[in-house]
């Protein structure tokens, strides 16, 4: 009915809510159009709308303004009272010997390294898993679902003794994986929001299509790479996502496991940390500002599908 | 469907087996098991040691004490005696809980105020919503050594403004004092909430964009002011999904740990007045000089997982009831 009578409003109002750029116009909110048309309405949305975009941005680009400009400050400036709120001698070459100081390349690359290696280990293993509890259906298979769901409850934090205990001499196997990227790797796996994530999606996947190709003698395998993902892109990208941003921005456990190993091993967050005692202001703030491009250049590639997944994937905490 | 179609084929692969009565039969089924448990296993092996073994062992490790020389040996409840008569225990929850309770009066209304002003806005939402979530993109450490030198008593930005409204300057998080809404603490929150607004702003967003709008019409016509319309539409409308981030908002708020050991250099601030529990549990296990204790860690462990699983328990009971 809805869909009728925006069909068949007038060109005119079609323009209008062009011009006024909204994409999805038809939905009221809170407050009419009608009433934001009046002419105090018009002045009252005004002012809302320039404080709401000024205080936004200061609050948010305002911190972020300083990451990046007080990098830029030499150390006596960075450290001057009443601080500076530009610096008044730019002096880049704070980025270069903090870069060389603190080592940043070597931080983002074992960033990189786990962050991806995590990734690869999570949609080798979880999608796998939720294919199988999806559409083979093994014995037990809802017991397992349960008890992996069960795990949702409790918060891996809690966990961080008995886990770093279990690391440093696995059961059975007797292999110490502290220091080695399985021990960041491996535990990623164990997420039971992607397995819950990907079996939703794999539920809604036709039984036809699979029947069709298991005639067709299709073995599972193939049933998984040729119809399966191809068919699941969307959710497997949400998944990628939030798995890499969240090895990316972990702090505790890879201070555990790699940083407490060896100090090479360390991350970005982890070195960051590391550096915030003993190193000039303005070379440490350098560093968290190039610590910082990677995730900004990647929100602002992918801010679209973040968002969605955000809130179409479910709800994350 | 997919669920019907395998239970048609499970139906039609029963009788043979029951029916049929041959040895042969059992191994087809046997067969299917097995090739799905193949695709299963790796996820279940990475669940047993990293997720469901480390469950049972911090329950095991909480009664038990190291032997001199290697081994483990049982120590009935005196992990727990030890805990409960370490101060530091009792100031970590009160902390913890003070950390919870200011996160809750700020970062839980502060998401949803700011996702009914957006909105409502016809312009520049993208914008808007891109700046929200840009924080939660950063690596902690980074914001944090940023908020840090904001907080700086010397050379800060913060102070230099109270400077320029002629107020008192602050130490913030160095400030001293323990009482329950301590400057300390408060500048802990604002930091975190800075960093982590945005995922719960998206997600009411979203929750808002889902409420129908005949209901404001409706109520509108009615004679509702803006507010009567908040309380009677939008909140009701909305109240699933504000409960369920109430509830998760409050079990990570429970388990802070990189606020306070980033902004106080891993100490828990002036006489551990940002100190945590899990900054507790890390020091108990990792960093006391000496005689690192896995089992009076693990013994806090195990309360912290007790109190967030009542807790959540609870909530979600208490919430059912009246639903």
């Amino acid at each position: 009915m809805a869909s009728v009578f925006t069909a068949t409003r007038s060109v005119r109002a079609a323009r209008a809510a062009r011009a006024a750029r909204r994409p999805t116009s038809s939905t009221r909110t809170l407050i009419s159009d009608v009433s934001l048309n009046r002419r105090r309405g018009k002045i009252i949305y005004r002012v809302v709308l320039t404080l709401v975009i000024v205080a936004f941005t200061l609050a948010f680009i305002g911190p972020l303004y300083f990451l990046f400009s007080d990098g830029l400050k030499s150390t006596q400036e960075a450290i001057a009272t009443p601080p500076t709120l530009y610096p008044h001698h730019v002096y880049p070459g704070s980025y270069v010997q903090s870069w060389n100081r603190l080592d940043v390349g070597l931080m983002l690359w074992n960033s990189v390294y786990y962050a991806f290696g995590a990734l690869a280990f999570q949609l080798v293993f979880d999608v796998a898993a939720a294919y199988s509890l999806s559409k083979l259906r093994p014995a037990l298979g809802n017991v397992v679902l349960f008890l992996m769901l069960a795990t949702l409850m409790i918060p891996t934090t809690v966990l961080v003794v008995p886990q770093y205990v279990t690391i440093a001499n696995l059961p059975f196997f007797h292999w110490n994986l502290i220091g080695s990227p399985e021990a960041i790797w491996l535990p990623s796996v164990a997420n039971a929001f992607n397995i819950f994530l990907l079996k939703r999606f794999f539920d809604s996947i036709p039984a036809d299509y699979i029947d069709a190709a298991s005639v067709d003698g299709a073995s599972r395998l193939m049933i998984l790479w040729k119809i399966v993902l191809p068919i699941s892109r969307p959710i497997i990208g949400v998944v990628s996502i939030f798995s890499l941003v969240a090895v990316w921005k972990d702090f505790l456990w890879p201070l555990l496991v790699e940083y407490g190993y060896t100090p090479t091993r360390e991350t970005l967050n982890v070195g960051i940390w590391q550096a915030s005692v003993g190193t000039p202001q303005n070379l440490l703030i350098a560093a968290s500002a190039m610590a910082a491009v990677p995730t900004i250049v990647f929100f602002l590639i992918f801010q679209r599908n973040i968002m969605a997944g955000l809130t179409a994937g479910g709800i994350r905490g | 469907m997919a669920n019907a179609v395998t239970s048609v084929a499970r139906r039609t692969a029963a009788p043979t087996v029951a029916g049929g009565r041959r040895p042969g039969a059992l191994l087809p089924r046997a067969r299917r098991n097995a090739g799905a448990w193949g695709f299963l296993v790796g996820a279940v092996l990475c669940f047993s040691f990293f997720s469901w073994y480390p469950i049972v062992r911090e329950v095991i490790m909480s009664f038990q004490k190291p032997v001199y020389g290697g081994g483990n040996t049982w120590a009935g409840w005196s992990n727990y005696v030890r805990i409960f008569h370490d101060p530091t225990f009792w100031q970590a929850w009160r902390n913890t809980l003070e950390f919870t309770v200011l996160a809750l009066v700020i970062g839980f209304a502060v998401p949803f105020v700011v996702a009914l002003v957006l909105n409502e806005l016809r312009h520049a939402r993208g914008y808007l919503r891109v700046l929200v979530y840009l924080p939660v993109m950063l690596p902690p450490a980074s914001a944090l050594v940023l908020f840090a030198y904001f907080y700086n008593p010397q050379y800060g930005l913060f102070d230099d403004l109270l400077r320029l409204l002629h107020l008192p300057t602050s130490q913030w998080v160095l400030q001293p004092g323990t009482g329950f809404v301590s400057t300390a603490m408060v500048s802990v929150v604002i930091a975190s909430t800075w960093m982590n607004m945005g995922s719960a702003t998206l997600i009411y967003l979203a929750a808002l964009q889902n409420i129908p709008g005949e209901l404001y019409e409706a109520a509108e016509l009615e004679g509702a002011g803006i507010l009567r319309r908040i309380r009677h539409v939008t909140i009701p409308q909305t109240r699933l999904i504000l409960l369920l981030l109430l509830m998760l908002q409050v079990v990570a708020t429970m388990q802070m740990f990189i606020e306070s050991f980033v902004l106080t250099n891993g100490g828990g601030g002036v006489g551990n007045n940002t100190l945590s529990v899990v900054m507790l549990i890390y020091q108990y296990a990792f960093a006391m000089s000496g005689a690192s204790n896995y089992n009076s860690a693990s013994a806090l462990g195990v309360v912290l997982m007790l109190v967030l699983a009542v807790f959540s328990g609870g909530f979600l009971w208490a919430t059912r009831e009246r639903g």
